[in-house]
């Protein structure tokens, strides 16, 4: 039987989901060839404002690569539109002369941006935020321009315009009604997004009617029904999309406001289909990507020819994503004399919550600064669940497993990727996973925006029965074991374990031989309990701490002396010269923690560096103390109370080389003006007249901390202690990898200072940690000092060409 | 077409360090070799399909090296990224000859 032949005209999230369907149900039944604008391969368009945002890059979006379109037979043409449909022929035609014959035709060619019919609107930089080329132009504005107007305070309008602050402009939102996201959110809602936005930089004109877009030929501004006028350099469009129909207008397809569909998808012409955001259903067109997926998969059941369920509409749910905002709105929002609702609103947190009734069912929720409950809510709005049912939910702790337990196996768990009830409980039965993490290698769920992880561990929950218990969440190492890193570290105290491989062959480890994330861990692990008979295995080492420099994304890498609490001089500043000639360093960077980085070194080249700089490592590749930034203090500064220098100094000279969970960084300064920047390390000092507090638990990076005092010391003598004995406390008892602002949340400040407070406890503390340190060495003296390392690790091969 | 195969020698098996990779250049060819713990060797391009890290850096386990720019995990022997990522890196030919390690490359 000859294959049936099916075109696909937009090769977007909808299009690409049902054709991913229809391979799963009847591979190799098809002759597909899809039809795509956009010169990209298919594309997660919903992590575009991700991507804005400097979340992720465009690379990493990408849905199907071009692998996926080859290794299924299907025919790609990207950069090439279709212009027009005979449907009685059932032909396409392409703007490139292509005719392409089809059994079945499924339009998919989603929506457009909505541009305001204002004049002025076709000058430029004026721009939609729709797809990767206006994510390009709005990237590259902002290199050039400073100010940028976003018209559209709904989900698209806000997403834009925090990622145009990212990019380091100035922003004003011009919404025309009076609250931000008026269309999910309720008024008070809507107030406490617009507060939280203002706080991170956004301006908001609300209530404006935008009447022309002013400048030459480049956008110079803005002017609004009142007269008044913005200046601009920049305008983003978010108003709205509007179905992309014009091809089926053309081609005599009926449309109202989008292609028209019954509940299997169908127009009314024979053969052919649309779906996705071009398609309008019982009146309704959707612009979110749930519905895309439902739709996909009905339609995939109808060209497969298998009875299948019809399509009923999707109940709308949407999540904001705003870095440090928390949004979710699903169903019915507006109150009525018919709804009832329950609210709360706690003021000190910013939390808020309304969940509406009406008829003793829910039938829509708002949630503000916590959102946990929102995937749950939109599955009681789903089943029209009753009210008591929630009630009785929120009180007892089985409420999730049993709410999972009744979601049919089409129901979507995780939005961004479509992936159902169905997938994971068939993933988790079929490939034995038992931890949230192993369902997310296998299926992609909660791999994007990560909103529904709780229902995950629901459905393992669910799945497991008694296997799986929440609170024994104990992350397992990695996903060659189902031990975690007490069990691990128990095992190897009492077995007496000496080596990686012995771990894992005596422990059972699923693989032999381990992989990226539990190698190292052992290795530090097994580093940590047996500090002067271990040998440390560098296999087991990531590139960097193996050659002990920092990789880069060329090949190269780079290279840090130490320099004792940031504190240098002119011999070594002139031998970092001398070096930075001889070997043709591309670039020198002051670091943040006050050091000097050779950029774009050579690996060859690493040791005859290190040789001419004649310079202890800095380890600014380790997972070890990194830096004790200080400030001038005393010496110098008119405000110093403290000698910063050389308590910084000190500190560095006792703990430096050796290995800790997760990268350490200090800090000392001579007074609370903090220059040295104490209160956001790992552990920072701060000089106060007549004594010393230090701080713990700080982080200046992905996830900004605080740091919290621990206690005030007098003595210098004093502070050595207590670090010593803290960094040994979090050398025992941290996981692998796990830094210490969230090992403190973890561990409960109290107990830590209980422990540190202990004068028994910080001298053995100190105890262990000195012997740790007294078999440690210079690891740039150790590889110049022997022959096979250099050959091993920093010695390549090359061979001219040409020879035989 | 025909095909001409030239076969090169890059190091002996003693140095080659188990479980790391060595960079080999070859004319204009960047090879990742792997002495791997079951004493194979194996010879792939030094060069990850996902943003070109130099895979001869990697963490080896078995027959995978996992990047050292992003974690992406490849099979050394048959060049397949693993899942959940998707990709593949070219393969060369080895030979071992008396202790001698041998490239074979198409010409």
């Amino acid at each position: 039987m000859s294959k049936q032949k099916i075109v696909l005209i937009g090769n977007g999230m909808a299009g690409v989901r049902c054709i991913e369907e229809m391979l799963k149900i009847q591979p190799n039944h098809f002759e597909i060839t899809i039809f795509g604008s956009e010169p990209h391969p298919n594309y997660n368009r919903i992590l575009l404002s991700k991507v804005l945002q400097g979340d992720t890059t465009i690379d990493d979006i990408t849905l199907n690569d071009w692998n996926w379109y080859e290794e299924n037979g299907i025919q790609l043409y990207t950069g090439e539109t279709v212009t027009h449909i005979d449907t009685a022929k059932q032909v396409v035609y392409s703007d490139k002369d292509r005719e392409v014959r089809y059994d079945q035709l499924i339009l998919a060619t989603g929506s457009l941006p909505f541009i305001l019919p204002i004049p002025g609107v076709d000058k430029e930089g004026v721009t939609g935020f729709r797809d990767i080329q206006d994510c390009e132009k709005m990237m590259e504005y902002s290199n050039k321009y400073k100010k940028a107007a976003v018209i559209g305070g709904g989900l698209l309008g806000l997403e834009a315009a925090r990622g145009l602050l990212d990019l380091g402009m100035e922003v004003d939102v011009i919404h025309l009604s009076d609250y931000l996201m008026d269309r999910q959110l309720d008024s008070a809602a809507s107030k406490l997004l617009q507060k939280e936005l203002e706080g991170q930089g956004m301006n908001f004109l609300l209530g404006k009617n935008t009447q022309e877009v002013i400048g030459n030929t480049h956008v110079e501004g803005l002017r609004f029904s009142d007269g008044e006028e913005i200046k601009a350099d920049l305008v983003v469009m978010a108003v709205g999309i509007k179905p992309h129909i014009q091809l089926a207008i053309d081609s005599e397809i009926p449309v109202n406001r989008g292609i028209i569909v019954n509940d299997y998808m169908e127009t009314n012409i024979p053969n052919v289909y649309a779906v996705g955001e071009c398609a309008e259903h019982r009146g309704v067109v959707y612009g979110l990507v749930a519905p895309l997926y439902e739709q996909g998969k009905v339609l995939a059941k109808r060209i497969c020819g298998i009875e299948g369920d019809p399509y009923e509409g999707t109940v709308l749910s949407t999540q904001l994503k705003v870095s440090g905002v928390d949004v979710f709105s699903a169903g019915e929002i507006f109150e009525s004399e018919q709804t009832k609702t329950i609210k709360s609103f706690n003021d000190w947190e910013g939390t808020y919550k309304n969940i509406l009734i009406q008829d003793g069912k829910i039938i829509g929720a708002v949630l503000f600064g916590d959102t946990k409950e929102g995937n749950k809510l939109l599955s009681f709005i789903n089943k029209r669940a009753d009210v008591t049912e929630y009630l009785e939910a929120e009180k007892g702790e089985e409420a999730g497993a049993s709410l999972v337990a009744t979601m049919p196996n089409e129901e979507i768990i995780c939005g961004c990727n479509g992936v159902t009830k169905g997938d994971i409980v068939q993933a988790i039965e079929s490939q034995g996973l038992t931890s949230v993490e192993e369902v997310k290698g296998c299926t992609s769920a909660s791999r994007s925006c990560g909103g529904c992880k709780s229902l995950v561990a629901d459905l393992l929950e669910c799945t497991l029965g008694d296997a799986f218990s929440k609170s024994n969440q104990k992350e397992p190492i990695c996903s060659c074991t189902t031990l975690s890193r007490d069990d691990v570290i128990a095992e190897i105290r009492e077995k007496n374990l000496t080596h990686t491989r012995e771990v894992m062959s005596v422990l059972g480890w699923t693989t032999s031989e381990g992989c990226s994330k539990c190698r190292p861990a052992l290795n530090y692990y097994l580093g940590m309990v047996n500090p002067l008979e271990y040998k440390d295995e560098r296999e087991s080492r990531y590139v960097n701490e193996r050659l002990h420099a920092n990789i880069q994304k060329d090949g190269t890498f780079s290279v840090v002396p130490r320099m004792y609490g940031g504190v240098t001089n002119p011999d070594q500043l002139r031998k970092i010269a001398d070096v930075a000639d001889k070997y043709n360093v591309p670039l020198l960077k002051v670091t943040g923690g006050q050091r000097i980085d050779m950029f774009g070194v050579k690996k060859e080249d690493l040791p005859k560096v290190w040789a001419d700089l004649d310079m202890p490592s800095g380890y600014a590749y380790g997972k070890t103390l990194r830096t004790v930034k200080t400030c001038v203090g005393e010496s110098f500064c008119r405000f110093g109370t403290q000698d910063s220098m050389s308590l910084g100094i000190a500190l560095e000279k006792k703990l430096e080389r050796v290995g800790t969970p997760h990268k350490f960084k200090m800090a000392v300064s001579a007074c609370p003006r903090n220059c040295a920047e104490s209160g956001i390390k790992d552990l920072g000092v701060v000089g106060v007249d007549g004594a010393w507090e230090i701080y713990v638990g700080g982080n200046g990076g992905t996830h900004l901390r605080a740091a919290d005092l621990l206690c005030k010391v007098k003595t210098s003598d004093e502070v050595i202690e207590i670090t010593g004995a803290y960094f040994q406390y979090y050398r025992e008892t941290a996981v692998y990898l796990e830094r210490t602002s969230v090992w403190v949340e973890r561990m409960g400040l109290d107990s830590i200072r209980a422990v540190i407070e202990d004068k028994q406890n910080r001298i053995e503390l100190n105890q262990r940690l000195d012997e740790a340190l007294s078999v440690l060495q210079d690891p740039w003296k150790e590889a110049l000092n022997s022959d096979r390392i250099l050959k091993d690790l920093y010695q390549s091969v090359k061979v001219p060409a040409g020879v035989k | 077409m025909e095909k001409t195969l030239q076969r090169i020698k890059v190091a002996t098996v003693s140095e080659l360090p188990k479980d790391l990779g060595k960079t080999v250049r070859v004319g204009s060819h960047e090879i990742a070799l792997f002495h791997l713990v079951n004493g194979k060797i194996r010879a792939i391009e030094n060069r990850c399909p996902h943003k070109g890290g130099v895979l001869a850096e990697g963490m080896v386990s078995g027959e995978h090296v996992f990047c050292p720019m992003h974690d992406w995990k490849i099979n050394v022997c048959d060049g397949e990224v693993q899942k959940p990522d998707r990709g593949c890196v070219n393969t060369f030919k080895v030979e071992i000859e008396n202790e001698d390690v041998y490239i074979v490359l198409d010409k």
